[in-house]
């Protein structure tokens, strides 16, 4: 299998990868997925790996302030883009908003999805705010930004909880929100 | 019996770490930064039953960055313990699909995953047996169910009391294999050095993990170090050890460096353990008043060839009802299947769903309204051991439930109440849990600078013990929350329970409140902090060992309104609501969130959660998050939690009972309750889903 | 995942060429469903090339209200278009009632056309599976197929293509333009997608290297009276169990015209021509939507575990159709 030997050589390309306003120069294999680089060579650790295939919303970050789940998002093709992580969310020492509330609202528990539920939380409110619909969002109904619970719910069905601490990070966010 | 004044306990206090975690500062076990370490990839068995004949370790070898492939022709030998899961690459059997036979060693995650995607493995295949059914000629009765129950007790004759009874329930219910599926995968990183193995690992006990691994490599327990600070949850599958962390150690000894290895979530499916599925019989035999005779629970279980697990499914129907003859027994069949193991409320989890479903069938064969019929059969003293309850508050769960949740006005008719397309139904179920509680050892230290440390191996995995703990050494040193640090997650502190069967904070905060007398004793004996600082230690061993004359249980009530759309039979909850009497609640904010999520896994566990048994090649065949469904946060609307007060001497310092598996007790028969009450079908195999429902 | 280079065209032509160029190449998209399988061990494309930049990610409204979708729209900016909302509520519906936030945002409309099927065998490397491992069998045939197809299957292969964007696109004869070896072509929905035969390793009527460089729907100005329905287990973030995509023309008490597709019941997204033939100048009543479902499910054969899909189907149906009217 001479043929399978060459083409097991990882590719690695170099690039400059930007997170939470700092430019990273590194060279990466093309098979890394933007949570592993994070995780595994920026030791940004904040950014959690549920299920490696976008199923469970715990690697989720922002890019370019889109949210997106970094298990499925490969490095390489980030070259120009902007990343948040949930490192990033406080304005200096001075935690976002957001983050006050999981606290008290008590919107975590092991606290393993809860960096994930706030990245999501951070877009989810910036796609409210342009007027992006969701699935309970009455036909052709325009978007009230400060959103009721069912749109809550709805929008932050991709960041799965297994503590069960739904109802407490929905409490959270509605607070945010208005 | 020493009490608390109380200041900090009682409050809703933040959670101690919670900055850490919202700022993604706090470090699981994966994260644990390194110099030098490699990455481990297991390769699972992909037959359910048969040998390894050989594995063609030479083409993965020449991979780039593959630094070694072990598999049981070359891996160090451990020596045998209790736990045959245990033996990881120590033979060429396999027990189960999916089971590790080799794992690949390289330098990055990629070069490591690719490489074990493609060693060779020969395998002599043999014929498995994977299929639970109730008449399997290989049932038999287990020793002991866990923890450490009979598997049988009978009282009276239930034969012929039930043959005799006017009214009669005899139904089978069915439960499907759960996996606990923690947001964290089971992860380690795994180090030998001079002073021997250090584990960052995901774990529910450092100290248990620590015991577990060291006699496998033939060391003392305290040669090895487990280290868990933050843990993603568990939910039960990390309390027992499971084969993973000894692969990880057994790859870094044998390469020597640092060894990381996290389990895909795919692979949580076969190896972390999960719930065993149950084909349970419930007969009741009754009086038209609803007055139980005789009550009958059979439970079937699995477990794997390799270990046995025997879950305690019948177990609270001993203690849940009064009548005069009574039987639960457990029957278990060995297949070539994964090892089940804990999942939240092992046992009372399913086996409850099966009781307070009967329960709800005889409440409607009589009659009678679902909450009346359970506090006629409210038992005096604990039925099966004749000792009093140290206290049990059930019916006070009950009415207060009711009246919160507006049950006064409900018309028991099935089927009869609409909204738009939406039939709607309520129901209630009860819930219990016992008391457990487990000797430790804890050390509290007084700082010179007013600052107070206590140490103790406890884990925090979600249910905020840290904080809690933190609550209860402040109050007993009468100081403010600000002046106590807890340390936990560390073997190399003072010994400690796991946290496992809702008695983490009973072991652990028993402990502290010792330890904390212990220093303020020692502070007024010397007059105030030596400039050294002082330091005492206790161990509860004796305080835990005495018997107690008392049947100690938690108890509680949930109830459920859901709907269901009439097109399409999609089931779903729309308000959830429980009430629970444990004790002493020490913290309201954590408990009501150990409540509410113990419901809201109920929910799933009532309407979504099944693991889908592949019969032609022996695995579970929907292993991700994608194909086995929790509850996502549209599933999940109001739920709400309430305690009543209850005062009970007979429990520990603090007065507490557990909390972190109560809430998904009586979840899952609410909530089938509710869906019979909404369609007039009575769904007997969890989960509830649409297919059952459409007519 | 086995080693891969990648590349990142800027246009539609280099990126055809950079395929032809080398074998066992594979266009990206936003890699929810490509990355996914890769990290499987499903499929393993020895060159990527990154066409997000290489398709459009514009969306042109046309003069007769139609529109012009490039490939590399994103699922999210699809579903937040105001034409969209307003002339094709159930493409909208569709696509905010799949996946998640976050997958919506970085899924493109090729790539969510051309998404591989959820059989659990097929992403599975270590089973059999025709579709991704051909010649090897369908164990999902005796095995679980609970939520498999009840329509259009073969013997080769009994899954169900997960698309609920397709499904939409399907009912609203949205054409796909293709950028071929041989130069540019059309297909016009339900006709990207084959029925398994006996191939059933080929889910569309592209040939390698093709590259998808729009979607057009045509004008229908009825289609704003229209619904995407989807049934499924879980209340969010779940694949279909059954869907419907439904639009009418109404004309007096009479349906002048139809359009109905279904998901979760074929191995391609499921036109109801049948149905649609039925209720062509039916009059608006429960008992014509009720025959033109029958109409559509003769042709069902379940399976042995998911005969409940076509009691599910027909109630969908009819009550998507009771809804559009505004009949309770
Ligand atoms: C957890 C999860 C849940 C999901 N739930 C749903 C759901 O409920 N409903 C639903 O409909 N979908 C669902 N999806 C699927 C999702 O919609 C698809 O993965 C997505 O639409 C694929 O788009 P992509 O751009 O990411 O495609 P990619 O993954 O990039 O590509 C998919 C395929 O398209 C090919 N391709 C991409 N662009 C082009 C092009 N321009 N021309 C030719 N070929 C091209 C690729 O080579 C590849 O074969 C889910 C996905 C995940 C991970
Ligand atoms: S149904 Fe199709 S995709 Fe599923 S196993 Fe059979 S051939 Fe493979
Ligand atoms: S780890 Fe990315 S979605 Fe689960
Ligand atoms: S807090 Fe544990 S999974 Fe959400």
């Amino acid at each position: 299998m001479n043929d399978d030997e060459d083409l097991s050589a990882p590719v690695t390309m170099e690039m400059r990868l930007s997170v939470n306003g700092i430019g990273y120069p590194i060279t990466v294999d093309t098979r890394e997925t933007l949570l592993d680089t994070l995780r595994e060579r920026l030791d940004l650790t904040g950014a959690k790996k549920g299920c490696d295939h976008g199923q469970c919303g715990a690697c989720t970050v922002l890019v370019d302030g889109r949210r997106v789940t970094s298990c499925l998002t490969l490095t390489v093709a980030l070259d120009d883009r902007e990343i948040t992580t949930v490192e990033g969310l406080a304005d200096g020492s001075v935690p976002h908003p957001l983050q006050t509330a999981f606290v008290r609202h008590d919107a975590l528990q092991c606290g393993y999805c809860t960096p994930g539920q706030l990245c999501s939380a951070v877009g989810m409110l910036a796609e409210a705010r342009a007027g992006w619909p969701s699935i309970v969002t009455a036909d052709g109904g325009s978007v009230d930004a400060r959103l009721d619970e069912a749109e809550i719910r709805e929008r932050m069905s991709g960041n799965l909880c297994r503590c069960g601490a739904y109802v407490n990070i929905v409490a959270a966010i509605a607070e945010v929100a208005r | 019996m020493t009490t608390v004044a109380a200041r900090a306990v009682g409050t809703e206090a933040d959670r101690v770490e919670g900055l850490e975690k919202v700022t993604g500062r706090a470090r699981y076990a994966f994260e644990h930064p390194i110099e030098d370490m490699v990455y481990a990839a297991p390769v699972p068995s992909v037959v359910a039953r048969g040998e390894v004949i050989a594995v063609d370790v030479a083409e993965a070898l020449t991979f780039p960055g593959v630094i070694d492939v072990l598999w049981h022709g070359n891996a160090p030998k451990l020596e045998r313990v209790g736990n045959a899961e245990l033996h990881v690459l120590q033979s060429p059997r396999v027990a189960y699909r999916g089971q590790y036979i080799a794992v690949v060693i390289a330098k990055t995650l990629e070069e490591a995953r690719e490489a074990a995607l493609r060693v060779g493995v020969e395998y002599a295949v043999e014929r498995h047996d994977v299929g639970l059914r109730a008449d399997h000629p290989r049932l038999y009765r287990p020793e002991r169910v866990n923890p450490d129950l009979p598997a049988d007790v009978q009282q009276g004759d239930p034969d012929t009391a039930l043959a005799a009874a006017p009214v009669t329930v005899d139904a089978v219910y069915r439960t499907p294999a759960e996996h606990n599926n923690p947001m964290e995968p089971h992860a380690t990183v795994a180090r030998w050095d001079a002073e021997g193995l250090t584990l960052y690992d995901s774990t529910q006990g450092a100290t248990s993990l620590r015991d577990a691994v060291a006699p496998l490599f033939g060391i003392e327990p305290s040669s090895v170090r487990v280290i868990a600070p933050h843990v993603g949850g568990g939910f039960g599958a990390k309390g027992e050890p499971h084969p993973p962390v000894v692969l990880a150690a057994l790859a870094a000894r044998r390469t020597g460096r640092p060894v990381k290895l996290a389990v895909t979530r795919q692979q949580m499916f076969s190896v972390t353990g999960y719930r065993t599925p149950t084909i349970q019989r419930v007969r009741l035999g009754a009086h038209p008043d609803g007055h139980l005779t005789a009550i009958v629970h059979d439970a079937v279980e699995q477990s794997s060839t390799i270990h046995e697990f025997a879950e305690q499914t019948t177990t609270p129907t001993r203690i849940m009802y009064a009548a005069p003859n009574r039987r639960t027994t457990h029957r278990l069949v060995r297949l070539d299947v994964p090892t089940p193991s804990w999942m939240r409320a092992p046992g009372e989890a399913p086996g409850m769903f099966a009781l307070e479903s009967a329960m709800d069938e005889l409440a409607a064969a009589c009659g009678l309204d679902p909450i009346e019929l359970r506090i006629r059969n409210e038992p005096e003293v604990d039925p099966e051991t004749g000792l009093p309850f140290s206290s049990r508050n059930l019916v006070a769960c009950l009415r207060d439930g009711a009246r919160r949740f507006g049950w006064a006005d409900r018309d028991p008719a099935p089927g009869v109440r609409r909204r738009g397309r939406l039939l709607i139904g309520t129901g209630v179920a009860a819930s219990t849990y016992p008391v457990y509680r487990s000797a430790c050892q804890a050390t509290a230290r007084a700082e010179p600078g007013g600052i107070f440390t206590v140490r103790i191996a406890a884990a925090d995995i979600g249910t905020g013990a840290r904080t809690v703990l933190t609550q209860i050494a402040a109050d007993v040193l009468r100081v403010p929350l600000g002046r106590v640090r807890v340390a936990i997650g560390d073997s190399a502190l003072p010994r400690a329970s796991l946290a496992g069967g809702s008695s983490g904070t009973a072991s652990w905060g028993t402990a502290v409140t010792r330890a904390c007398e212990a220093l303020r004793d020692e502070l007024d004996r010397r007059g105030g902090t030596p400039s050294t600082g002082v330091t005492v230690s206790v161990d509860t061993t004796e305080e835990n060992g005495e018997p107690s004359r008392f049947a100690r249980h938690a108890f509680g009530a949930q109830f459920a309104e859901v709907g269901v759309d009439r097109d399409t039979g999609e089931a779903r909850v729309r308000r959830l609501l429980g009430v629970f009497a444990v004790g002493r609640v020490l913290n309201p904010k954590t408990a009501r969130s150990q409540f509410i999520g113990g419901m809201t896994m109920g929910l799933s566990m009532a309407l979504l959660e099944e693991s889908v048994l592949d019969r032609e090649f022996g695995d579970y065949l929907n292993h991700d998050l994608a194909q086995y469904h929790v509850a996502a946060c549209a599933d999940v609307p109001a739920v709400e939690a309430y305690w009543v007060e209850e005062s009970d001497p007979h429990l520990n310092p603090m007065g507490s009972k557990g909390i972190g598996e109560i809430g998904i007790v009586g979840t899952a028969a609410a909530v089938a309750n509710a869906v019979h009450h909404a369609t007039g079908i009575r769904v007997r195999d969890l989960p509830i889903r649409l297919d059952k429902l459409l007519t | 995942m086995r080693p891969f280079v990648y590349r990142r065209p800027g246009d539609a032509r280099t990126a055809l060429a950079e395929l032809a160029a080398e074998p066992g190449a594979m266009y990206l998209g936003g890699g929810t469903n490509l990355v996914d399988l890769m990290r499987l061990g499903v499929l393993a494309p020895r060159t990527l090339v990154d066409v997000t930049r290489a398709c459009s990610d514009a969306i042109e409204v046309r003069p007769d209200g139609g529109l012009w979708i490039g490939a590399g729209v994103r699922n999210a900016d699809l579903a937040a278009h105001p034409a969209v909302r307003r002339r094709y509520p159930m493409l909208a519906q569709a696509l905010l009632s799949g996946a998640s936030g976050q997958i919506r945002n970085m899924a493109t409309v090729a790539g969510n056309l051309l998404q591989r099927t959820r059989c659990a065998y097929f992403q599975d490397p270590s089973k059999p599976c025709n579709k991704a491992r051909p010649g090897t069998g369908c164990p999902a045939r005796a095995g679980d197929h609970r939520n498999l197809a009840i329509l259009g299957y073969s013997d080769f292969c009994v899954a169900t293509h997960p698309s609920d964007m397709a499904v939409a696109l399907t009912a609203l004869g949205a054409v796909v333009h293709v950028e071929g070896a041989a130069g540019p072509y059309t297909v016009r929905m339900p006709g990207l997608h084959r029925l398994p035969g006996d191939e059933p390793e080929r889910d569309t009527v592209l040939e390698p290297g093709d590259l998808i460089i729009a979607v057009e729907i045509p004008a229908l100005p009825y289609a704003a009276c229209s619904r995407y329905r989807k049934v499924r287990d879980r209340a969010s973030f779940a694949f279909t169990v059954v869907s419907v995509a439904a639009a009418v023309d109404k004309s007096g008490g009479t349906i002048r015209d139809c359009r109905i597709a279904l998901g979760g019941v074929a191995p391609v997204p499921w036109r109801a021509e049948r149905a649609e033939a039925e209720l062509r100048g039916a009059p608006i009543a429960e008992a014509s939507f009720r025959r033109a479902a029958d109409a559509e499910l003769t042709a069902a054969r379940p399976l042995t575990e998911n005969g409940f899909k076509v009691a599910l189907v027909r109630n969908v149906v009819v009550r998507a159709l009771l809804d559009l009217v505004g009949v309770s």
